[in-house]
């Protein structure tokens, strides 16, 4: 022990002493202060860089998301788009087709119904010039009766065959 | 001839160097050495060869001995042959009835007495500190302590060891600061030397001081823990590396950080702290009583423990490595030699891993002992 005493040397002890004191303080000043500034700017820097890397890649996710429901919804519209017009354009044809169907069937009546009228008025017409005839075939009938048996005859087949050649 | 060392390279070195004095006389060398070597090769056991061995491991020893203390000057490696030493000298100054500033260049390698105003200094060869003398330089030794009684002044001197912090203050001033700067050039990433240290510093800070300390209060003792954890790292890396300074392994500066955790901790406790100390809340009111100075003596205890595991790991380590590297010219012989070799190499790497851990140790305590310092406690019961 005594000789461990020994061995302290005071001028030893203030040189160490002054010697350390001093580089702590300097070294804290030009050395750790930097040193440990530089690395915790660094680390920081690292972990923000990996954060907003994640939140880019949240983000980016988000608008995948975003693209992939509008272009659903477009597609969607588009379909409905697509259902209505073969729609519009089935029911624009049922119409015209049952239009035309009722505009040709009221030709087609109203023809049927020209041609009745016209048939009546021919018909019409036709009794009277049937009654006319008869009533002047009679006429001359009777008045080569009066004349000519035999020529009455004759007239008759005569005016019959005129009749017919009518 | 003996180095202080520790490296790998410097082993090897080492052992180069050693060679010609196994394998082949060296005719400029004292021939009495070369011819004991031979003896000492050929008979175990000589009377003649008896001398020298106990001098090489004396030799050995005291080397040993100087390494881990403190010195007054920078010292690589010494001839003892022709008493050549590589280093350099460091000033001296000296706090006694003003400043007496030398070289210790003066002191000559611990041999000579030094002057300096009119006062004589002398470098106790035991301890290595220096004593003030008469002109002659006589130490006189206690009898009973055998510690020199002369008077000791003030030493304040750059020693080896204060030149070594100041070489490691520099170093870690100028790997941080060049750390921190690439930070701002390079775009918030590190570049250059500082980015082997960067994973260190985050280490330092997910591992020690957020788990011990808590989110809240662990800002404010970064910069110590980062400080004193690489201080002690560089230091005992330093310790590994060849020249051998030994800065951790010395208790004068194991005690300065403990003392700044002890001071810290304590000056910076909040009220919980200083109850869980006097009056322990969860148990009954006798062993309160009880239990308030164990815990005013574990106060004492922990920077104690912090102080001395750090010098006795780093000071053994040294002494075990240094003694198993004396071996190998103590056995001088192919074999021996070899295998403390391959020894001290196993143990060098298991002392980089020792380095590594208690600086780790040393950030990890005082990081515990700031945490149960600002440790706020919602729950009382339980914690007990």
């Amino acid at each position: 022990m005594e000789k461990l005493i020994n061995q302290f040397e005071l001028g030893l002890f203030f040189w160490q002493v002054l010697i350390f004191v001093g580089l702590i303080i300097l070294l804290k000043k030009f050395a750790w202060k930097p040193i440990l500034d530089a690395v915790n700017d660094r680390e920081e820097g690292i972990k923000n860089a990996l954060l907003s890397a994640e939140n880019a890649r949240k983000e980016m996710q988000n608008l995948q998301a975003d693209n992939q429901r509008i272009l659903q919804e477009a597609r969607l519209e588009r379909d409905t788009m697509l259902k209505e017009a073969r729609e519009m354009k089935d029911k624009m044809v049922d119409d015209a087709k049952t239009e035309a169907q009722a505009q040709g069937q009221k030709m087609i009546d109203q023809a049927k119904a020209a041609i009745e009228s016209e048939k009546n008025a021919a018909m019409a017409e036709l009794k009277l010039h049937v009654s006319t005839l008869s009533l002047s075939i009679a006429e001359k009938i009777l008045k080569d009766e009066l004349s000519n048996k035999e020529a009455q005859t004759k007239l008759v087949e005569k005016l019959l065959g005129d009749v017919k050649l009518n | 001839m003996v180095i202080s060392n520790k490296a790998l390279r410097f082993i090897i070195a080492t052992f180069v160097i050693c060679l010609p004095f196994i394998s082949m006389a060296n005719p400029e060398k004292d021939t009495t050495i070369v011819q004991t070597v031979v003896a000492h090769e050929g008979a175990e056991a000589s009377h003649e060869a008896h001398a020298e061995p106990t001098d090489v491991k004396s030799k050995v020893k005291a080397f040993i001995k100087h390494h881990v203390l403190d010195s007054h000057e920078f010292s690589f490696a010494q001839d003892d042959e022709t008493g050549v030493h590589y280093g350099f000298s460091l000033p001296i100054i000296i706090w006694d009835n003003g400043f007496q500033i030398f070289s210790s260049s003066k002191f000559e390698h611990g041999e000579a007495v030094a002057e300096s105003n009119g006062n004589f200094y002398k470098i106790n060869h035991h301890d290595g500190k220096i004593y003030k003398t008469d002109a002659a330089g006589t130490i006189t030794e206690d009898e009973k302590t055998g510690f020199p009684t002369n008077v000791r002044p003030l030493d304040l001197s750059i020693t080896k060891t204060v030149f070594s912090i100041l070489l490691a203050a520099i170093l870690m001033f100028v790997v941080f600061t060049s750390l921190a700067k690439s930070y701002a050039k390079n775009n918030g990433i590190a570049s250059g030397i500082g980015r082997i240290f960067e994973p260190i510093v985050l280490y330092v800070r997910d591992e020690i001081a957020i788990p011990n300390i808590g989110e809240k209060h662990y800002k404010k003792y970064m910069s110590y823990l980062l400080t004193i954890f690489f201080f002690v790292l560089f230091l005992n890396i330093f310790g590994l590396m060849p020249f051998g300074i030994n800065v951790t392994g010395n208790l004068t500066i194991t005690f300065s950080l403990a003392i700044l955790t002890f001071l810290i901790t304590n000056f910076t406790a909040n009220k919980n702290y200083w109850g869980h100390i006097f009056w322990m809340p969860g148990v009954p009111k006798v062993m309160r009583l009880v239990l308030a100075p164990i815990e005013l003596l574990g106060v004492f205890i922990k920077p104690f423990s912090l102080m001395i595991r750090l010098y006795a790991n780093i000071f053994a380590g040294h002494i075990v490595l240094m003694s198993i590297i004396g071996l190998m010219f103590i056995f001088k012989s192919w074999l021996g030699s070899s295998l403390s070799f391959g020894l001290s190499f196993a143990l060098s790497i298991l002392e980089i891993l020792v380095a590594f851990l208690q600086a780790y140790i040393f950030t990890m305590l005082s990081a515990l002992y700031f945490g149960s310092a600002v440790e706020e406690h919602h729950h009382e019961e339980a914690h007990h």
